[in-house]
């Protein structure tokens, strides 16, 4: 990854926008873990388009695992994005999780939005969220902060940041 | 040794940049796990202060033995719905459901219907004045094995020896004439309600009941099986609400079907009706399809609102609070949006007066006492009001689902509102049986009555239809002993207060009820019957 040519402004704004959408993921698994109450299946039964699919993920037989899995998921992208390892891998994580969320619930015209805290028209939070980690697929910049340090050559660090 | 000087190498600004995300993930997890946490140790604070046990009712016994011998009086849009519930879904009402379920894959009705438990139980007979019901009862039911006879009269088919029980699902003016009889000659009684349509000949009925013990009697109230109502039993045995002194109950209904407008068949006349049976004890008059099928718009045959559906939120609420006949009440209304000829009005607001009763209370003693219970309906307009029990420390919100709000003004709780671990505007109690499934609710009568706990509850998760359940505990009381859950003394507590709510509209006055000599007080030669049957 290029990233000799960024200003240290432009390094930090990017390492501050991995951190703060690895941050909301974080708690929002933290969050769930610790709720043993807490499930998808209302949000999955209620989907407004692909149905059957949604409702087939909320199955009785499916729906322990796919609360787990979402939990785990949501857990793992945080880490991956606030500590700095595997960021790429967390990021493509992170951008299945959105999307599942998007579809279940899309802002289309036409289609019943349900309770939200804003105006949406195609457009909303999960899918700008989306493209922020592509953003960060494309920059991950775990040389200016991230774990994945420790296990680089030391030359090399200097050779980024210089 | 290369690792080592690789090491030796990194200064502050490298660990930082290295683990600096370690304290920010551990600030996340550790934010999310506390506040997760006390939301989850507030909430167990709650539920063990305010203890509510949402267990569901004792089982009915087992169906085992002989099958039940039945005889259906009455096939028409109730009767058709208890034999469903008995297990039996007439050829019409299947063919319905599958062309529904090709619209719809998501319909559950066939496969609730045949999910259902088998009751173990004969239908042995049938009785109906209109040949087109009673023929289409024979071709869904009558088979090679089990030749169903068709009785002329329900006096036939009482005292033929092939019935062990009968289904009462007639129109209101031959529900106590034939239960009386029946039971007097010692077979079962399943009566719709209301249980009778006049007030002698609810006294009647309890005497018949009283003189023939060994024949079970119940009245069609089946929500008493509705899971939340167990539920809310608990609710006021704790007294989480204080001293209750309003309950707010009411009917919304804005369509033809919920106005009694039900559909007249094409084949009906004087041919295919035996109308002087239809008749009965009802005021002479020529055959007439619309009060054939459309009977609930006139005092002759049905009740209107008090008799068909104040009766439901009436019993309602006597379950859960058991508070009996009112001291006193007074009713007003008229016929507003339904100017078509019928003599019960369809808007209708019912006082009932219970000075003496009391849930409990959290003041000083003395300081709370009497309850007024309101029925507001109109058949005029939808707009949900809800069930609501309002006490000085909560009020309950009941139906299929049960929430319990604090009040702000609350004595009971008004240290843990000080404290705010209790909001006044969020419940802090929540029961909804059904929290795991979704339901397909087809009509806005429908809908009406599933919000009351009318159509189905809950059992381990699972949809049950209510009048199935109420159906089971009769059979069982029938097979096993007991008594079931609505018998003679809470009919006639139904009975009594509904009857009361019809005379007041009719005289436009108070109508009191003397508890020493368990009558309706009349003024001299005032005979109440007729006026309650008078149009």
């Amino acid at each position: 990854m290029n990233t000799q040519n960024f200003s240290a402004t432009q390094r930090f704004v990017m390492v501050l926008l991995r951190i703060l959408i690895g941050w909301h993921f974080l708690y929002e698994g933290v969050i769930k873990a610790y709720n043993p109450s807490w499930t998808a299946k209302g949000y999955l039964l209620s989907a407004s388009i692909l149905k059957p699919f949604f409702a087939w993920l909320a199955s009785d037989s499916l729906i322990s695992t796919i609360n787990m899995l979402n939990i785990a998921g949501l857990m793992a992208v945080g880490i991956s994005l606030l500590m700095g390892i595997k960021v790429r891998w967390g990021c493509v994580a992170g951008i299945l999780l959105l999307a599942f969320y998007y579809l279940a619930h899309p802002p289309f015209p036409s289609l019943p939005q349900g309770p939200s805290e804003g105006s949406y028209w195609v457009v909303n939070k999960n899918l700008i969220e989306i493209a922020a980690l592509l953003v960060i697929f494309q920059f991950p910049l775990t040389a200016v902060f991230g774990l994945e340090n420790l296990w680089m050559e030391k030359n090399k660090i200097t050779a980024i940041n210089e | 040794m290369e690792n080592d000087s690789h090491f030796n190498r990194w200064n502050r600004r490298d660990l930082l940049k290295a683990l600096g995300g370690i304290p920010l993930v551990g600030s996340v997890w550790f934010a999310g796990a506390n506040l997760a946490g006390a939301a989850k140790r507030e909430k167990q604070f709650l539920l063990e202060t305010l203890n509510i046990k949402a267990t569901p009712p004792p089982e009915s016994g087992p169906m085992s033995g002989n099958p039940m011998r039945i005889g259906i009086i009455g096939f028409g849009i109730r009767g058709e719905q208890l034999c469903r519930a008995l297990g039996f879904g007439s050829n019409s009402w299947l063919k319905e459901m599958q062309d529904a379920l090709k619209e719809n894959p998501k319909d559950t009705r066939l496969a609730d219907f045949k999910a259902q438990e088998n009751l173990n139980v004969k239908l042995a007979a049938i009785c109906d004045v209109f040949d087109v019901r009673a023929d289409n009862f024979l071709a869904s039911f009558s088979r090679d094995g089990n030749k169903i006879k068709r009785f002329r009269t329900h006096t036939e088919m009482i005292n033929s020896g092939e019935v062990d029980a009968v289904i009462i699902a007639t129109p209101d003016h031959w529900h106590a004439p034939m239960a009386i009889e029946a039971l007097n000659a010692g077979v079962h009684v399943y009566v719709e309600k209301p249980m009778t349509h006049n007030i002698s000949e609810t006294y009647a009925l309890r005497d018949a009941v009283t003189n023939n013990p060994k024949a079970v009697f119940t009245v069609g109230h089946q929500h008493r099986q509705t899971q939340s109502f167990l539920t809310a039993q608990d609710v006021i045995r704790k007294n989480i609400l204080g001293h209750v002194s309003l309950v707010q109950t009411n009917t919304n209904r804005n369509d033809d079907n919920g106005a009694w407008q039900y559909d007249i068949h094409d084949l009906a006349s004087p041919k295919t009706i035996d109308w002087n049976l239809f008749l009965g004890n009802a005021p002479k008059a020529d055959f007439n399809l619309e009060h054939f099928f459309r009977w609930r718009k006139w005092w002759a045959y049905g009740s209107g609102l008090s008799g068909d559906l104040l009766t439901h939120d009436y019993d309602r609420v006597n379950c859960v609070l058991n508070m009996g006949i009112p001291r006193s009440v007074t009713a007003s209304g008229g016929i507003y949006t339904h100017r078509d000829g019928r003599n019960v009005p369809d808007v209708l607001q019912v006082n009932m007066e219970f000075p003496d009763f009391s849930t409990g209370g959290s003041q000083q003693k003395g300081k709370e006492q009497g309850m007024t219970f309101v029925y507001s309906a109109t058949l005029g307009n939808q707009f949900d009001r809800g069930t609501v029990l309002m006490g000085h420390d909560g009020s309950m919100d009941l139906g299929n689902r049960i929430s319990v709000y604090a009040d702000p003004r609350s004595t009971k709780y008004a240290e843990l509102i000080k404290e705010q671990r209790i909001e006044t505007d969020v419940p802090i109690y929540q029961y909804d049986p059904a929290v795991s499934g979704t339901d397909a609710i087809t009509s806005a009568t429908a809908k009406y009555f599933a919000n009351k706990g009318l159509l189905w509850t809950y059992r381990d998760g699972k949809r049950v239809d209510s009048t199935f359940l109420h159906l089971r505990e009769w059979l069982s009381c029938i097979r096993n002993g007991g008594t079931p859950s609505c018998s003679i003394k809470e009919g006639f507590e139904e009975a009594i207060s509904a009857h009361m709510a019809g005379l007041s509209y009719k005289l436009g006055r108070r109508i009191d009820w003397d508890t020493a000599t368990q009558k309706i007080v009349s003024k001299p030669g005032e005979d109440l019957d007729a006026v309650l049957l008078g149009s």
